[in-house]
């Protein structure tokens, strides 16, 4: 992920057919700012006559009210006319997939953090995750937005527009990736002490790529074969960890916080905050609070003693 | 109309007498109990321009924090805390209440009256408003100002994620502060339809008429709907009703439609009166009568009304059915229409005038390039589909500011330059004045232009610190330079302020040749505003001899009103006198009656209900004090002059 997640820089169809009214609008907005910014300029620096300060004597010329007539009413109307059009032609090629979805996300939004699961055919099909989405380039994802807490928004600006995420409803979008990459999405609806710090990332990959991913995804936790990764297996449940955190295929089973079953094969951490380095982990397990003021993980969550082998087993949760 | 004319007798002024009457006893008395509409215009002119100061240093802070990514100078707790009382002081506690402040200082002044319809209202408006500032400002104090965002949306302000006195400050404080909005619109209207001179019929209203008119209406129909929210919210949090909690059948999206049908109708009840400035300064400095008046006050008023049907444009990410956003889409878009017209109109104002580039002129120019961009960008918003890439975006932050600085804040500024010299009798310095303006609109336009691109870049709002390296960090840079300009440019016109007291020149009743009434008055003008009554017969009375208007306005003959506080009700359309109405004198209730208010309001911000039941028995003595002397004071029949004809009224409250 690099650069701007700019809504100019489409790389999803709905973004790219909101990029192209988003263009069409710009261009507009802009000429009309330059005409009218002309027109003041000139009316302003026309030659005249007589530039005293004397009060004009005379009625009112007939052509003022053909200006306001036509410059304020007319013309605009028919811009506004093209332009409505535009918007409502737009609002339907965007309301729906052009093809039907390949696979449905469901994202649950908690204060602040996304939880993210792949619907299977049956329970054990599902995927748990957090604050990573993988979707296939070329085909359309359905997105149903649930929240557990307050309202938040998802966005991911190079994809799609944003659909907010409000407790007792259920909102539907899709995003459909055109280009391979990684994309910075966002939480755009302030919810609270750390708004600013509920991101995550889109990954759009091929669609074997992606079977792929979601296969592994879909399997439990392969126990740790190193004796300090498996001390730390230990530790994890026996410590505070597993109070919040579940991880497939152990006795941790706890669901405040993020599923953490294949936590090490995730680019960040602390949605969005962090890259998922060993170094990283680390810091964030010993003071999140220091990075993201008011999560629900405490400082110290391990004794000194306990912690190097918790890092090393989260490290083999690949 | 014409037998009242000819019935009042030329007659010297008895100017002493008047004074006496109408004007305010010294000392700490006097100033308590006064309610003289200049003095209580000036009182808000100066509360709303220290909030708006108030206002900046919160933005100051939150620019420094933004300046640079990964800056964590500010704790999100403070920052959260800093934006939501920038938006809560700029909105509530400075953009209407400086325009209540002109208007309250200009209205009788432009219209031939003494004073407003009712003038203790208009005293209890004010020191709700100052005590409500004072309230939303107390919680600094305690640490726990409101941090759910000026627009405090549920479930995040509910008991269960806002446990702390933040949110009580709000709904509470907005509670107290709709109560002195409304009363001072209601003020406005009555003042509108009974208290212009004879003949001052409403196609010869300076625009600013209009556009408080309009805002005031807006402001008695729509603040309701805030203080329901706000009502509900405290019941929620204090009383565990479900109105908005999802889990238990309640609706979140409740709040937000409640809090829309009153928040964006605010903000052209924030926008409409400094419009109406620019309809009446442009002229002057145009040296003509605007062109197609008739058109801007009709565009006025249109405005208002679709204004009040457009409010789900701020909910288009909610998931709503196309059907309905394409309708409140449309109904958008239709209001840059009559902001058309306006613009049409001022710019054909200026085409076929002779611009006389004075600071209140550039200012209006100035107003006139942000309002044209405010609007554009506003329609781009208005586009569903796009809006929902933009919405909660940093695009939509440049969007809001070129709307509010550029149709407040710089029509505010110019009318500041043109109406001190009437409020002070001194100039401030056209110097001076020309570099505020080219400071503020550079300053202006640097702050906020560069919001649009970080926006289009993807950049969220309401985020106390942001990455580096996402393409942020140069616009962010270019936006703190550009506010630290605009704070040099505010820095600059209160030096200019405070100088002008002491050296400027003298203005003189009409320093700028301009065409309406206030300006045939001295400079400041005398407590009783008019020597007599004055008779209207067009729109400019000032330039009647030299636009060749006939017949003329009378300025120096009219009925003296002399034996007690009196001036003359006139009908709602025409001007025609229907009464003498007697005035009220100055009182100690209104200020009573506030603080009795802000006792309940404080009270139920600490739940402390059995305080809030001894304010409510306060407040019952108030007015029970204000409306019982006044009941029992007898109807003066007669009134000055040889008028016996004109029926005679006491003013209602």
């Amino acid at each position: 992920m690099s650069g701007s997640p700019s809504i100019f820089a489409p790389a999803g169809v709905g973004a790219g057919q909101i990029a192209s009214l988003g263009w069409l609008l710009t261009i507009i907005a802009a000429a009309v700012v330059v005409i009218v910014g002309g027109l003041l300029i000139a009316a302003l620096a026309r030659p005249r006559r007589d530039r005293s300060h004397e009060v004009m004597r005379g009625t009112e010329p007939a052509s003022a009210t053909r200006w306001i007539i036509v410059g304020g009413l007319v013309v605009p109307a028919c811009v506004l006319v093209g332009t409505f059009v535009a918007t409502v032609l737009t609002g339907r090629a965007v309301a729906a997939p052009p093809t039907p979805p390949v696979a449905t996300i469901e994202v649950t939004a908690h204060r602040w953090w996304w939880e993210i699961r792949y619907r299977g055919a049956t329970a054990d099909q599902s995927v748990l995750t957090a604050n990573e989405i993988h979707v296939p380039v070329g085909g359309a994802v359905r997105i149903d937005l649930a929240s557990e807490d307050v309202i938040h928004s998802f966005w991911v600006p190079q994809l799609a527009a944003k659909t907010d995420l409000i407790p007792g409803q259920t909102n539907t979008m899709w995003i459909e990736a055109r280009t391979a990459g990684v994309y910075r999405g966002e939480c755009a609806e302030y919810c609270g002490l750390q708004h600013a710090q509920m991101n995550f990332v889109v990954v759009a990959e091929s669609p074997a790529a992606f079977a792929a991913w979601l296969a592994h995804q879909r399997e439990p936790s392969v126990a740790p074969t190193d004796s300090l990764a498996l001390e730390g297996r230990a530790g994890f449940a026996g410590h505070q960890c597993a109070a919040c955190h579940a991880i497939e295929g152990t006795t941790s089973l706890g669901r405040i916080g993020p599923d953490l079953t294949h936590l090490a094969s995730r680019r960040m951490i602390g949605a969005g905050l962090l890259e998922n380095t060993p170094a990283n982990l680390e810091r964030w397990v010993v003071d999140a609070p220091s990075f993201k003021p008011g999560v629900g993980m405490p400082a110290e969550p391990i004794p000194l003693a306990g912690r190097p082998a918790v890092i090393a087993y989260l490290e083999s949760l690949r | 109309m014409a037998t009242v004319v000819a019935d009042i007798a030329e007659r010297d002024a008895p100017v002493e007498r008047l004074a006496r009457i109408w004007g305010t006893p010294p000392g700490l008395l006097g100033t308590l109990t006064s309610v003289d509409h200049k003095t209580i215009g000036i009182r808000y002119l100066v509360t709303a321009f220290a909030f708006l100061l108030l206002g900046g240093l919160e933005a100051g802070a939150m620019r420094a924090q933004l300046t640079h990514g990964d800056t964590h100078w500010l704790s999100p707790e403070a920052y959260n805390q800093f934006f939501t009382m920038h938006g809560v002081t700029m909105l509530f506690l400075y953009a209407s209440p400086v325009l209540s402040g002109f208007s309250n200082y200009l209205w009788p002044l432009m219209i031939g009256a003494r004073d407003m319809a009712y003038p203790r209202v208009n005293a209890l408006s004010y020191w709700t408003y100052l005590l409500a500032g004072l309230l939303i400002y107390a919680s600094v104090l305690v640490g726990q100002s409101p941090d759910g965002g000026w627009f405090a949306y549920v479930p995040m302000t509910g008991a269960a994620y806002s446990p702390g006195r933040n949110i009580d400050f709000y709904t509470v404080g907005l509670t107290f502060l709709g109560f002195s909005t409304t009363v001072g619109a209601v003020n406005f209207i009555g003042t509108f339809f009974c208290m212009k001179a004879p003949g001052m019929s409403v196609n010869r209203l300076p625009v600013i008429l209009w556009g408080t008119l309009s805002s005031s209406i807006a402001a008695v129909v729509f603040v309701p709907a805030l203080t329901v929210a706000c009502v509900l919210l405290y019941l929620d949090r204090h009383v565990h009703t479900h109105f908005f909690d999802a889990a238990t059948g309640g609706q979140p999206m409740l709040w937000q439609h409640l809090f829309w049908i009153f928040g964006h109708p605010w903000v052209y009840i924030v926008v409409l009166p400094a419009i109406g400035i620019a309809s009446d300064i442009i002229p002057t400095f145009c040296r003509r009568p605007l062109a197609g008046y008739t058109f801007v006050t009709l565009s006025t008023i249109a405005t208002i009304m679709l204004g009040s049907g457009v409010w789900v444009h701020h909910m288009f990410a909610t998931g709503l059915p196309q059907m309905s956003t394409s309708f409140f889409s449309a109904a958008s878009m239709t209001i840059s229409l009559t902001s058309g017209v306006s613009v049409f109109a001022w710019l054909a104002t200026i085409w076929y005038g002779r611009p006389q580039f004075t600071v209140p002129f550039l200012f209006m120019c100035g107003f006139i390039i942000l309002f044209v961009i405010g609007g554009v960008n506003g329609v781009m918003t208005a586009s569903v589909p796009f809006d929902q890439q933009l919405h909660d975006s940093y695009f939509v932050v440049a969007h809001l500011h070129y709307v509010l600085l550029g149709m407040n804040l710089f029509p505010v500024m110019g009318a500041f330059y043109y109406w001190i010299p009437k409020m002070t009798g001194r100039m401030l310095s056209e110097r001076i004045g020309r570099w505020v303006f080219w400071l503020m609109f550079i300053g202006a336009n640097l702050t906020f232009f560069p919001m649009h691109i970080t926006g289009m870049l993807g950049m969220p709002r309401r985020i106390y610190t942001y990455a580096s390296g996402l393409g942020w960090d140069t616009s962010n840079l270019v936006i703190t330079i550009g506010a630290a300009t605009f704070a040099a440019a505010v820095l600059l016109f209160l030096i200019d302020v405070v100088r002008s007291r002491f050296v400027g020149p003298l203005a003189g009743a009409n320093p700028w040749d301009a065409p309406t009434l206030e300006w045939s008055v001295s400079s400041p003008p005398p407590p009783y505003n008019f020597a007599v009554i004055p008779t209207v017969r067009s729109p400019y009375p000032l330039w009647e001899s030299r636009l060749g208007e006939r017949p003329a306005s009378v300025l120096d003959a009219g009925p003296a009103l002399d034996d007690g506080r009196e001036t003359i009700g006139t009908d709602a359309l025409d001007g025609i006198p229907v009464a003498v109405l007697q005035m009220p004198e100055d009182s100690p209730w209104p200020l009573l009656l506030a603080i009795a208010l802000a006792w309940v309001s404080l009270a139920l911000v600490f739940a402390a209900w059995s305080w809030a039941l001894i304010g409510v028995g306060l407040t019952a003595a108030s007015m029970i004090g204000w409306l019982a002397p006044a009941a029992m004071r007898p109807v003066r029949a007669e009134s000055a002059g040889s008028d016996e004809r004109v029926p005679t009224t006491r003013g209602p409250l």
